[in-house]
C-alpha cells in the first residue's frame, strides 16, 4: 500500500499515524508537507493527522483546509484515493467540503481524553471491513472540538446512506446523535475523531485500531 | 475602506461557550441575563472600490463555515 501522511504546522500526530500505518501494513508512509503542491503519483491512502494545525486560528482545521497541499487532497478524493481523517484531520476534511458537517466546541467544554467504546455502524467501507457491524471497539480521543453538528436533514441523509461509520457507545462530546466518525457519498473518505494509530500494538491496551489500517491494505490488494 | 466582518453561529446551534460565559455572569451575581451567543468580530482593510460580491466569497470560502455560521458585513 503506498500512503502519505500530511504534516502541517501544529500537526503532534503525524509520526504516530507514520508508525502505526507502517507497523500494520509493513510500508512506511512518504511524508508530505503543508505547502507541497503535488502528489506522488499512484498513492492509495493519503492520511490526515490530529494536532493543532496552524494553531487552530480562525476554526479548527480551517486554515488547513485552504492549504496548498489539501488543494490536492481533494483532487485525489474525487479520482477516489482513500482519504483517512483523524481527529484535527477529520476538522480539516469537513472544512475543505470532503465531508458533511462540521466540528465544535466539546457540548461540556472541556478537552476530553480517554480512551471511548465505539459502535462500528458501517462494517463494508473500505476502512471497517474487518470490523463486525455493531461491534464495539475501544479507541482513545483526545480533543476539544469533536462535538458533531449538522442539520436534521443532513443527520438522516447520512444515516440513512450508511455514512455514519462509527457511533460513541456513550455521550462523549455533545456529538449529534453520537456520531464518531463519517464516510462521505462515495466511501472513499473518512473523518474520525478518535485516534486509530494510538490502539495498534498491545502495550497500547488494545488493538482495535490497527484492524482500520489493515482492512485498507487488504483494500488496496483486492483493488489491484 | 473598512470592512467588519460579524461571524455569529446559527440559531439552534448549541454555543458552549455562550453557556459558559452565560454561566459566569450568573456566578458575578448578574440576574435578568436569559440567554448568551458568542461568536467572533473580524476587521478588514481593503482597498477602496472592493466589490461587495468579493467580500461576500471572502466570507463564503473562510471567514464563516456556512455550516453553523451566520455572518454578518458592516463598511466602515
Amino acid at each position: 500500500m503506498k500512503s502519505a501522511v500530511i504534516t502541517f504546522p501544529g500537526s503532534n500526530c503525524d509520526r504516530d499515524l507514520a508508525v502505526g500505518i507502517e507497523r500494520v501494513t509493513g510500508h512506511a508512509p512518504i511524508r508530505l508537507w503543508h505547502g507541497d503542491q503535488t502528489l506522488p503519483e499512484g498513492l492509495d491512502l493519503i492520511a490526515v493527522p490530529g494536532g493543532f494545525s496552524y494553531g487552530d486560528y480562525l476554526r479548527s482545521g480551517a486554515m488547513a483546509a485552504r492549504s496548498p497541499v489539501v488543494g490536492a487532497v481533494v483532487e485525489a478524493a474525487e479520482r477516489g484515493v482513500a482519504v483517512l481523517g483523524i481527529c484535527n484531520g477529520f476538522q480539516i476534511l469537513t472544512e475543505a467540503g470532503l465531508l458533511p458537517g462540521a466540528l465544535m466546541r466539546n457540548a461540556g467544554i472541556r478537552f476530553v481524553c480517554r480512551t471511548v467504546g465505539l459502535t462500528v455502524e458501517n462494517a463494508s467501507s473500505r476502512f471497517t471491513a474487518l470490523y463486525q457491524p455493531g461491534e464495539t471497539i475501544h479507541i482513545p480521543v483526545a480533543h476539544h472540538d469533536g462535538n458533531y453538528f449538522a442539520d436534521d436533514a443532513t443527520l438522516d441523509r447520512i444515516e440513512g446512506e450508511g455514512q455514519v461509520a462509527f457511533r460513541y457507545a456513550e455521550p462523549v462530546n455533545g456529538s449529534a446523535r453520537d456520531i464518531a466518525g463519517v464516510l462521505n457519498a462515495k466511501g472513499n473518505v473518512l473523518g474520525m475523531m478518535p485516534h486509530p494509530e494510538r490502539m495498534v500494538e498491545p502495550q497500547h491496551g488494545g488493538t482495535d485500531g490497527a484492524r482500520l489500517f489493515e482492512a485498507l491494505a487488504q483494500s488496496v490488494l483486492e483493488r489491484a | 475602506m473598512k470592512a467588519r466582518i460579524h461571524v455569529t453561529l446559527k440559531d439552534g446551534v448549541l454555543d458552549p461557550q455562550g453557556r459558559a460565559i452565560h454561566h459566569a455572569l450568573e456566578g458575578l451575581g448578574f440576574g435578568g441575563v436569559e440567554d448568551v451567543r458568542a461568536g467572533r468580530l473580524i476587521e478588514l482593510t481593503l482597498a477602496d472600490g472592493t466589490s461587495d460580491e468579493d467580500i461576500d466569497a471572502m466570507c463564503r470560502k473562510l471567514l464563516a463555515n456556512m455550516v453553523i455560521e451566520n455572518y454578518r458585513v458592516e463598511l466602515a
